[in-house]
């Protein structure tokens, strides 16, 4: 049995807007386990980066969010300022979708990653400035002592990004999130930024959270998945488990709009997300979903094991057995 | 950096003869120089007339009489002015050195609290204290200085000495009739009303600029991945906000104060203080030609120089920017 180094349950997060309360996560469960890498998948709107800005504390402070998100055992909601700071960027990282506006223009990318170092190791200047060398040399970036000297317009995306990684792994933390790090990049990029990410995970045992709304992506990196659907996780389990005979109608439709070989047509899943200012009663995929019958419209379904998944629909024992995405 | 700096410096000469050719140009059309001349010395001889038109290059040919007024200038050969036949350049120099004091007094006042009140505005937006902050500075930008400066000479003179039988601050000139010589204490006292009353208005500018680029910053993403660092609030907001919020800032304020330069007319006006403004409204009244065209020389090089340090603190502040 490994080590859990996050357990999030029943996490709630709820905005306030003007069209009234809207909760945009409601009741997520999730494990991350120590080095592994965990994907997790949705549609856009379907509450991934407010779970995870809310396990690192960084929503504004009038956001209410309940639930609990252990970290190594200690508590997270809740927690003070204080305690929340010296989680982020020492225990928890995260690195975000658009490389090109993440890093400060006006201060040097060796400065940048200094500041993450020394503000959670008594390190001097100069030893700070030789370790973000070394990071920089471990995320692929040649020539470390110039680079280290630049700004950040003198970097491509991809670098940016590389050199965003090497922010969040300077302190060796215990979980990485990387919320859709390589949207923004094109192909061959992405494909390198993702090297870096498993690269780092391999080598530093660091657990991975890699958030994506692209399967073929977490079907190259992952270990587990986690599909999550208007604020719910809907399906959980190993990435084997879950391509091979996905039980969810929702990730089946996922899986069946993936371009594969020998597949001429995919099959996009009809009509749109909901509103989640006033989401769909009972199962929120129901107006969606090519099974619903009508307990789907009064009941919420939760994950219950089924098979070697963890599937949050209310028929899944009745489904028709899916075809392998394999 | 330093090549482009000497190459702006360069190619001002050429602005500068061009922009005070067209000043020239406007000054003999608009006002007529040898008439006004006539009309404050109505028995001056056809010899002195001559010899003004001729050391101010009035030549009935326009680009004959602006090099000749050009050369004259620079060799220092000034004409005095029409009216009590003052040398020119002691009046402009203690004009300039009275405008300077009063402006840069008001300007550092002013961006200081300005900065200061815009970003306890940015802190919280839409908090009672920003609507606070906002609304005074609205009302300090709507009320016009010469009603803020006579209820403040109201309170501070005229109130002041019907209650406590002398009046604070004076409220006109730089020193008292008569009195020669230095002496600082008095002088600030003779600065106070003005400077607040110029800094009244910066403060309410700058606050507006500082709270705005603050929070454009704020939203920015670097801002969250400085926050995602568990790095102190005071340092996110000193070391990445304000270091970022202050760049158009700084531009904005050194343009401002090039244009300070060129008076603070209405506050000169209402206080009597003898500055850049006041020796304008003076000399343009009398159609004095030999007193305005040397200052027109000091404001379009003060513009420009400001306009070059302007263009120097932004690239020095943003690395993006290379002056090339
Ligand atoms: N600051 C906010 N105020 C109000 N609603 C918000 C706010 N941030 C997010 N939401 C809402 O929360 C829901 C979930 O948003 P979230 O950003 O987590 O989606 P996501 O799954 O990350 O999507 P994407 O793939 O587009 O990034 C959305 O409906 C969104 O409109
Ligand atoms: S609960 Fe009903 S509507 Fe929801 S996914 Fe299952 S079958 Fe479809
Ligand atoms: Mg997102």
């Amino acid at each position: 049995m490994t080590e859990k180094v996050l357990e999030i349950r029943d996490l709630h997060v709820t905005f306030d807007t003007p069209s009234g309360p809207l909760e945009a996560v409601r009741g997520i469960d999730l494990d991350v386990e120590a080095g592994e890498l965990l994907g997790v998948v949705g549609e856009s709107g379907s509450g991934k980066s407010v779970s995870f800005l809310a396990t690192m504390g960084l929503l504004p402070a009038r956001v209410r969010v309940t639930g609990s998100v252990l970290l190594a055992g200690e508590q997270l909601i809740g927690a003070s300022n204080k305690y929340m700071r010296s989680v982020r960027g020492r225990l928890l990282s995260m690195i975000f979708q658009d490389p090109l506006s993440a890093l400060n223009p006006v201060h040097r990318i060796g400065d940048q990653i200094s500041e993450m170092l020394q503000s959670h190791q008594s390190l001097s200047s100069r030893d700070a400035a030789k370790r973000a060398m070394e990071l920089l040399d471990i995320v692929g970036i040649p020539q470390p002592s110039d680079r280290a000297r630049q700004y950040p317009h003198e970097f491509s995306g991809g670098m940016r990004q590389r050199v965003i990684i090497a922010i969040a792994i300077a302190n060796n933390p215990k979980v990485l999130i990387a919320d859709e790090p390589t949207t923004a990049l094109d192909v061959t990029v992405q494909a390198q930024i993702l090297e870096v990410i498993e690269r780092v995970q391999d080598r530093f045992g660091t657990a991975v959270v890699l958030i994506t709304h692209d399967l073929g992506v977490i079907a190259r990196v992952a270990d587990r998945v986690n599909v999550m659907y208007a604020g719910r996780n809907v399906e959980q389990g190993t990435i084997d488990n879950l391509f091979d005979h996905p039980s969810h109608p929702y990730t089946r439709g996922l899986l069946a709009s993936l371009p594969r070989p020998g597949k001429q047509r995919l099959k996009p899943i009809t009509g749109f997300p909901p509103n989640m200012v006033k989401p769909p009663r009972g199962c929120a995929f129901h107006p969606r979903c090519d099974f619903a019958a009508d307990i789907c419209k009064s009941e919420m379904p939760n994950l219950v094991s089924y098979g070697n998944l963890q599937t949050a629909c209310v028929r899944a024992r009745e489904l028709p057995k899916s075809e392998r995405f394999v | 950096m330093l090549r482009y700096i000497l190459r702006r410096l360069a190619w001002s000469v050429p602005t500068l003869l061009l922009v005070t050719f067209l000043v020239y140009l406007a000054l003999r059309i608009g006002t007529d120089p040898v008439e006004s001349y006539k009309r404050v010395n109505p028995r001056a001889s056809r010899a002195k007339i001559q010899q003004y038109i001729d050391i101010n290059g009035l030549d009935p040919n326009f680009v004959q009489g602006y090099i000749k007024w050009l050369k004259n200038f620079i060799t220092g050969e000034w004409a005095p002015s029409i009216k009590g036949r003052r040398e020119v350049w002691p009046a402009l120099k203690d004009a300039m050195a009275n405008t300077l004091r009063l402006g840069t007094a008001a300007t550092v006042v002013g961006i200081f609290f300005g900065l200061i009140a815009g970003v306890l505005a940015a802190l919280r937006p839409g908090g009672r204290r920003d609507v606070f902050i906002n609304t005074s500075a609205f009302v300090g930008i709507s009320i016009p200085p010469f009603i803020s400066a006579i209820l403040l000479q109201l309170l501070f003179a005229v109130y002041w000495q019907r209650w406590f039988g002398e009046s604070l601050f004076p409220t006109s000139g730089v020193y008292p009739a008569g009195h020669t010589g230095f002496d600082l204490f008095l002088m600030l006292k003779f600065m106070a009303l003005p400077t607040i009353i110029v800094a009244i208005q910066i403060i309410a500018t700058y606050s507006r600029y500082m709270r705005s680029s603050l929070l454009d910053v704020m939203n920015s993403d670097y801002m969250r991945t400085a926050r995602s660092k568990g790095i102190s609030e005071r340092r996110i907001l000193i070391k990445h906000g304000m270091r970022n919020a202050l760049i158009p800032v700084v531009t904005i304020a050194a343009l401002d104060v090039g244009s300070i330069v060129g008076g603070l007319i209405i506050t000169e006006n209402i206080f009597a203080y003898p500055g850049m403004g006041l020796y304008f409204l003076k000399s343009f009244g009398d159609g004095d030609f030999p007193l305005l065209m040397p200052w027109m020389v000091v404001i379009v090089a003060s513009i420009l120089l400001f306009n070059l340090i302007a263009d120097i603190s932004y690239a020095w502040l943003d690395p993006r920017i290379r002056l090339e």
